[in-house]
């Protein structure tokens, strides 16, 4: 029998009961449904994930001075004096994969406004800074360059420092006191939050390193120096660069260990698109269970077709049909409704997710990969549980199948 | 060889030696068929009776290649069909053999014309010229004009005449007839046997087969069965004509119009 006609064939025996063909089909159309917007909804939450990770600033390395080894006694990193400006121009002129830089040092003291007075840290930054820890300003202006090459007394507050020190007033343009130092106040930062061990992210001062160097320390290396990768894939790039920069700009001999560390949050990164991804296996697994009952139902009514048919099946086979004609047909039935359905349920589900990311707000994702596997998916159950009852139809005795009332 | 065999027997449609058919029925062996031996020539028209019970229809299944023989010979236009697998007996089946069931056993909600196809389906004819063989085999059995009639819209005569147009239109070496006027009123019956007559009268072999002798007399021989075995195969000596018959039968508008 030639496959047009199997198919024809196929159309006409599933119209002759719509209502039953529909049921049948609505297993696999709700199974791939759900199969399809669970992937969408799991694939949208991992991309919101890596875009939060990325907005902390994933493509970020920190460049601290290194441990120093002394008749065995290694003492904490940091604790050296290494890393100098021209560490900083060096890196900033050699290593291509470094696109932004900002030299760090640091001061702890009471801040003092008025009557009123906190503790905090401050931090001696570049210009760079906020755009490498994607960090804003809510209100006021960030120092330029020209600060920084004058050590000028000027700062930043974070938020928490802002409204310990300004509860009422707004602090722009009004002078703090520093260590004694008075600065004037540029700009707020915007609020961050708490970071990923609880500590508030707010609770700072920035200023120009030179400042705090100069002015605040007296300390003349640098602390850390702050680096961004030109692209989060880049990072190891741009940490080998750095480190080779760096061994021969501090002479290194060759087995000797680095004298500065450099940290990543490439790690960091990586296990929560690995949490995301588990997720997305998980939704897509329950759904596929949906799935497998939508087969089970085909299968179901495939039995009760074969049965209800069986003097149909005995009349072709009378008429020379072969046991694989028969087979073909039941499959090939079997086949179209779980395609039919399979593409209501990949249409259904297209439009579902979206529904759901503009009703709920939830990022979803649909890659031509879940669509193929969907598709993929009713195929296979198609041919799985069809193939039971087809073989059942082909292996009938045609006498009896025409006996059968 | 069998061939050969076949060939020596004056060239015989069909060649049936010694064939017997026993069934398990539980632990209890049934004798359906004690051996049985005819032959059938091209363009007979043989009527098969025998009470219930008496083997005609086991015979009936065997000769349609429906039903193997536990033991004996089936010849078939030169083929030993009862060493067939069950797929090379479906082949036989589309090709040789064209089947007229008491039921009629016409696919519902299929157009006459689809059901005069469906035998071709299973063969290699191309769908152009599925349609004309299946045309011109309605054409056959008068029924031209309900090419597109569903089996629901024509009367129990029209359906038996749509299953004779598809047990004709692969041009098949027998016919094979089970009761086909069981379910039809008389005048009907005499309809359908003066088709097959017509067809006979053509050079297609027919064989029915029936209890009733009145239907049989519209044969030219008589093979009578009875246990198993045949119990008389004669000529018919006085074979009726349906033709004259219907013209002697009052005229009934009989036809269902759809």
């Amino acid at each position: 029998m030639k496959t047009m006609n199997i198919l024809l064939s196929a159309f006409r025996a599933l119209q002759r009961n719509k209502m039953r063909s529909f049921l049948t089909m609505l297993g696999i159309i709700i199974g791939v449904a759900a199969v399809i917007a669970m992937l969408a909804i799991g694939q949208g939450a991992q991309y919101s994930v890596e875009q939060q990770i990325n907005a902390l600033g994933t493509n970020v390395l920190i460049v601290l001075p290194g441990s120093q080894q002394t008749s065995g006694v290694k003492t904490g990193a940091g604790s050296v004096t290494t890393l100098t400006e021209d560490d900083c121009n060096a890196i900033q002129k050699e290593c291509p994969a470094v696109s932004l830089l900002s030299p760090g040092t640091r001061a702890g003291g009471q801040v003092i406004a008025g009557n009123l007075n906190w503790a905090t840290s401050v931090e001696g930054t570049g210009t760079d800074y906020l755009e490498i820890r994607k960090w804003g300003i809510e209100y006021g202006d960030f120092y330029t360059d020209q600060d920084v090459k004058a050590a000028a007394k000027v700062c930043i507050l974070g938020k928490t420092v802002a409204d310990a020190l300004f509860p009422d007033a707004s602090p722009v343009g009004q002078t703090v006191r520093i260590r004694n130092v008075p600065c004037k106040v540029l700009g707020v930062l915007t609020k961050k939050g708490q970071n990923a061990m609880g500590q508030d992210q707010d609770d700072i001062i920035l200023a120009p390193w030179t400042t705090v160097k100069r002015r605040l320390t007296w300390f003349p290396y640098l602390r850390q120096i702050l680096v961004s990768a030109t692209t989060p894939a880049n990072i190891p790039v741009a940490q080998a660069q750095i480190t080779e920069l760096l061994r021969m700009r501090h002479k290194i001999a060759v087995y000797d260990p680095d004298d500065f560390t450099i940290r990543n949050q490439a790690d960091l990164a990586t296990a929560a698109t690995a949490t995301t991804g588990i997720l997305t296996i998980l939704l897509a697994s329950i759904a596929s269970v949906s799935l497998l009952v939508g087969g089970i139902g085909i299968m179901n009514i495939m039995l009760v077709s074969v049965t209800e048919r069986t003097r149909e099946i005995g009349i072709r086979m009378s008429i020379g049909a072969r046991g694989r004609d028969i087979l073909t047909q039941f499959l090939i039935e079997a086949l179209v409704l779980s395609l039919l359905g399979g593409t209501t349920g990949i249409i259904l589900g297209v439009v579902g997710s979206s529904a759901i990311s503009n009703l709920a707000k939830w990022p979803t994702i649909i890659t031509a990969f879940s669509i193929i596997l969907s598709f993929g998916f009713s195929i296979a159950i198609g041919i799985f549980f069809g193939f039971y009852p087809a073989r059942k139809a082909a292996m009938l005795n045609p006498i009896d199948a025409l006996r059968y009332e | 060889m069998i061939g050969q065999q076949a060939a020596g027997n004056n060239g015989q449609l069909i060649h049936i030696e010694h064939l017997t058919k026993t069934y398990m029925l539980g632990e209890v062996e049934v004798h359906a068929l004690r051996g049985i031996s005819i032959g059938v020539s091209r363009g007979e028209f043989v009527a098969i009776m025998g009470a219930s019970g008496s083997g005609k229809s086991t015979f009936m299944n065997i000769l349609g290649c429906l039903d193997k023989p536990t033991k004996g010979l089936y010849v078939l236009e030169n083929i030993d069909v009862s060493k067939l697998t069950r797929d090379e007996l479906a082949h036989i089946r589309n090709l040789k053999i064209g089947f007229v069931f008491q039921g009629f056993n016409l696919l519902s909600r299929t157009s006459a014309i689809e059901n005069v196809e469906l035998p071709l389906l299973y063969g290699s004819t191309s769908n152009k010229d599925r349609h004309q063989r299946a045309v011109k085999a309605l054409d056959m059995v008068g029924l031209g004009d309900r090419v597109h009639h569903y089996p629901n819209q024509l009367s129990g005569g029209q359906q038996q005449r749509v299953a004779i147009a598809r047990a004709l239109v692969n041009d098949p070496s027998i016919v094979l007839a089970d009761e086909p006027t069981g379910n039809l009123d008389s005048r009907t019956s005499v309809e359908v046997m003066g088709i097959f007559q017509e067809l006979n009268n053509k050079g297609i072999t027919i064989i029915l087969v029936t209890h009733e002798p009145d239907i049989a007399q519209f044969a030219k021989r008589h093979i009578v069965f009875r246990d198993g075995r045949i119990k008389s195969d004669k000529p018919n000596t006085a074979v009726k004509i349906a033709m004259e018959i219907l013209r002697e039968l009052p005229a009934i508008d009989e036809e269902v119009e759809a």
